[in-house]
C-alpha cells in the first residue's frame, strides 16, 4: 500500500516540475531568463540521472500508465489556463503540441518500420490545404473536414509509398525529399489554390462556440482564443500518444521492429514487410494531417511558404534528437527544438545551422539520442517482480 | 513419397551458375548434413528453397505440392524454417521478441486487435511467454531466466540457441541450419549439437539439413550427406563412404 501511493505522488511531483518547466520555458521572454529555465532543465536531468532517478521515475510511470497520463494531462491543461490571456505563448504551446503529433507520426515510421520521411511538413500541409479548400466549399461538420484532411494526407501517402516500395535506404529517402519539394512548387504556381498567397480558413466553430474568438472562462476572466485551439491540440496529441504506445507495445510493434532491422528474416518467419511499410507510412502521415487541419484553422491563413523543406528537416531532426524510435522523447525534443529558437532572437537566424551541428554531434556521441528507447512492454507489469 | 523433394533446382548469377542441377530429397526424421567447400552453393541452395533467391531451372516440392516459385513467407507457412550463417537475431531486442517472431502464424498482427484488445493481448502475451520458457527449458534451461533481456546481452552461443530456437517455435516440419557452429569453440559447437541432438530425440519426425564444416560434427550427428562442388552434387551417401570417395578428397584438398 505504501509502495502504491509512493508511486502516485511521485508522478503528480514529477508532473508539477515538468509543467513549472514549460510553463516558464513559454511565459517568459528575456534571453538570460529563457537560459537560466533551460540551464536549470539540464542540471536537473544531469543531476537526476546521476542519482539514478530518471530510470525509476521512467519505470514508475510505465508502470502505472492511465494514472501517469492523466496527471500530465491536468498538467498541460494547467499550463494552458495559466498561460490563458499570452496569445503568444499559447500559439507556441499549439505549434508545439501539433509538431509533436507529426513526430509521433514520424517516429512510427522511422523509428518503427525504418522508413526516413523528409516530406512531413508537406503531409501536414496537405491536412492544412484540404482544410482550407473544405471550408470553401463544402458544408460538413468542422470535425469530419479534421478527419478529411487527415484521410487526404494519408491516401496521397500511400500513393507515395509505392516508389518508396522499390526503392531501399537513401533512394528511399530521397523520394520524399523530392515530393516535400514538388509539394511545395506546385502550391505555387497553382492558383485555385491560392499560389503563393495562400489561402484564407475559416476557424472551427462548435455549437455556435467559435474557436476564433476570445473566451470568457467565468472566474479566470477572458482567454485568448487560442485556449481552445490548444486543448484541441492537446486533445489529438493526447490520443495519437496513446495509439502509437500501444502500437509499439503489441505484435504490430513486434513486426516493424522486424521489418526495420532485417527483412530477410523477417520475410522467413512469414512476415510480410511491405504490408507493414505501407501501414506505418499511412498512419504517420494521417496523424500529420489531422495537426496540419488545427493548424490550418488556428492560423486562419496558410501559405506554401509555411510549409518548407527546412520544416521537415526541422521534424526529422526533433526525432533523431530525442533519440528514435522513444515516443516519449519526442516532446522534451520538440520543446526544445521549436521554442527556443523563437525565444533567443540570438540564434533565430542560425537555428538550421545549429539543429545541423547537434545532430550530427548526437549521431556521433549518442546515436541513440538523449533518452533511448526502452525495452518493449506489451503490458504494464511485464517483467516486474511482485 | 518424401517430404522435401528438389528436381534440378539450378539458381545463376549473372554467368555464374552457384546452383547447377541440384536434385535432393528428404524424408521424415532425416538428419542430413550438407558439405562442400567454400563457395560450393551450400547457402545457395537454402536461400532458393526458402525463396530469397529466384530459381532459373528445376523444381521443389513438399509434400508433393509445388513450391518453386513460392515467397519466403509461403515457405514458412509449409513449414520450413532456418537459421542463418551470419546471425539475423535483433539484438536490441529481447530474448522473448526474438523468439516470439519465429511463432508469426500464431499470433494476431491485426492492427484494431492490437491497439484496442489489450487484455486479450496480454493473456495471449502470457501464454507466448510460458511457451517460449517451455522451449528454452527444454532445449537449454540456463536460458529461461534470460527471457527479457536483450540478445546483445548474451554469449555467441546463446544467440545462435536462441536463433535456433526461434527456427523451432513453430514446430517447423524442415529445419534448416546454415554453419551453426560459425564463431565457436568445439566446445561450445558440440554443446549445442547436444541440445539439438536431444530436441531431435523428442520430435523424431523433423527433418534436418545441417551445413557445417566441421567434420566430426557431420560425422556424429548426421545420417547421411550431400556433398556439393561449384554449385554439383557430386556424392552422397553415409559421412563414412561419402568421405573415402576420391572426388570429395579432391573437392577439399585439391589434385595432387
Amino acid at each position: 500500500m505504501a509502495n502504491f501511493v509512493k508511486g502516485h505522488f511521485l508522478i503528480t511531483i514529477l508532473a508539477t516540475i515538468a509543467g513549472l518547466f514549460v510553463y516558464f520555458f513559454l511565459h517568459l521572454e528575456r534571453s538570460w531568463e529563457i537560459v537560466l529555465v533551460v540551464g536549470l532543465a539540464v542540471l536537473t536531468m544531469v543531476v537526476s540521472r546521476r542519482k539514478n532517478l530518471i530510470a525509476r521515475a521512467q519505470e514508475t510511470c510505465l508502470q502505472k500508465p492511465k494514472f501517469s497520463i492523466s496527471v500530465f494531462f491536468v498538467a498541460a491543461v494547467a499550463i494552458i489556463f495559466a498561460l490563458r490571456s499570452e496569445h503568444f505563448a499559447l500559439l507556441m504551446l499549439t505549434t508545439v503540441l501539433l509538431y509533436i503529433t507529426v513526430c509521433f507520426g514520424l517516429t512510427a515510421q522511422f523509428g518503427f518500420v525504418g522508413l526516413v520521411n523528409f516530406a512531413g511538413i508537406a503531409f501536414f500541409g496537405i491536412g492544412a490545404y484540404t482544410t482550407a479548400v473544405l471550408y470553401q466549399y463544402a458544408a460538413i461538420p468542422d470535425f469530419l473536414i479534421i478527419l478529411a484532411s487527415g484521410l487526404v494526407a494519408a491516401v496521397i501517402g500511400s500513393i507515395l509509398i509505392l516508389p518508396i516500395l522499390r526503392t531501399k535506404g537513401h533512394y528511399a529517402a530521397l523520394i520524399t525529399i523530392a515530393f516535400g519539394v514538388l509539394f511545395r512548387t506546385f502550391l505555387e504556381v497553382n492558383d485555385t489554390l491560392g499560389g503563393p498567397q495562400g489561402l484564407k480558413v475559416d476557424g472551427i466553430s462548435v455549437f455556435g462556440l467559435s474557436f476564433n474568438e476570445n473566451i470568457n472562462l467565468g472566474l479566470l476572466g477572458t482567454g485568448s482564443s487560442y485556449v481552445t485551439y490548444s486543448i484541441l491540440a492537446l486533445v489529438l496529441c493526447l490520443v495519437t500518444f496513446v495509439f502509437v504506445r500501444r502500437m509499439e507495445n503489441s505484435w504490430v510493434g513486434l513486426n516493424m521492429d522486424m521489418v526495420r532491422h532485417d527483412e530477410i528474416a523477417a520475410a522467413s518467419f512469414g512476415i510480410h514487410p511491405p504490408s507493414w511499410k505501407i501501414l506505418a507510412f499511412t498512419l504517420g502521415n494521417f496523424f500529420a494531417g489531422l495537426a496540419g487541419s488545427i493548424y490550418a484553422s488556428m492560423s486562419g491563413f496558410i501559405a506554401p511558404a509555411s510549409f518548407n523543406f527546412a520544416d521537415s528537416l526541422v521534424l526529422v531532426s526533433i526525432v533523431l534528437l530525442g533519440g528514435l524510435g522513444n515516443v516519449f522523447s519526442v516532446i522534451p525534443a520538440a520543446f526544445l527544438v521549436v521554442v527556443l529558437p523563437e525565444k533567443l532572437q540570438l540564434i533565430q537566424e542560425y537555428r538550421l545551422l545549429i539543429f545541423g551541428i547537434v545532430v550530427i554531434l548526437i549521431l556521433r556521441f549518442k546515436p541513440s539520442g538523449i533518452m533511448p528507447r526502452g525495452a518493449r512492454r506489451y503490458y504494464p507489469s511485464l517483467g516486474v517482480k511482485k | 513419397m518424401s517430404l522435401l523433394s528438389v528436381d534440378r533446382l539450378t539458381v545463376s548469377f549473372g554467368g555464374l551458375r552457384a546452383l547447377d542441377e541440384f536434385s535432393f530429397s528428404l524424408s521424415e526424421g532425416d538428419f542430413v548434413g550438407l558439405i562442400g567447400p567454400n563457395g560450393s552453393g551450400k547457402t545457395t541452395f537454402f536461400n532458393a528453397l526458402t525463396g530469397i533467391y529466384k530459381t532459373q531451372f528445376g523444381s521443389v516440392s513438399v509434400d508433393g505440392n509445388d513450391v518453386t516459385k513460392a515467397s519466403p513467407q509461403a515457405m514458412y507457412e509449409v513449414g520450413v524454417t532456418r537459421t542463418f550463417q551470419r546471425l539475423r537475431l535483433v539484438p536490441s531486442l529481447s530474448v522473448f521478441d526474438n523468439l516470439i517472431v519465429g511463432s508469426q502464424r500464431g499470433l494476431n498482427t491485426n492492427l484494431w486487435w492490437n491497439i484496442f484488445k489489450r487484455a486479450g493481448l496480454r493473456k495471449k502475451v502470457d501464454e507466448e511467454l510460458s511457451r517460449c520458457s517451455d522451449l528454452l527449458s527444454q532445449f537449454n534451461p540456463r536460458l529461461v531466466g534470460t527471457l527479457l533481456s536483450p540478445v546483445s546481452t548474451l554469449s555467441m552461443i546463446d544467440r545462435r540457441r536462441i536463433e535456433v530456437c526461434r527456427a523451432l517455435i513453430s514446430q517447423p516440419r524442415i529445419l534448416l541450419l546454415d554453419e551453426p557452429s560459425a564463431g565457436m569453440t568445439h566446445e561450445e559447437t558440440r554443446m549445442l549439437m547436444e541440445d539439438l541432438l536431444t530436441w531431435k530425440e523428442r520430435s523424431p519426425s523433423l527433418a534436418i539439413v545441417l551445413i557445417e564444416h566441421e567434420m566430426g560434427v557431420i560425422d556424429r550427428v548426421t545420417n547421411r550427406c550431400v556433398v556439393l562442388n561449384y554449385g554439383k552434387k557430386i556424392a552422397e551417401g553415409e559421412y563414412q563412404i561419402v568421405s573415402q570417395d576420391p572426388l570429395v578428397k579432391t573437392a577439399y584438398l585439391g589434385e595432387e
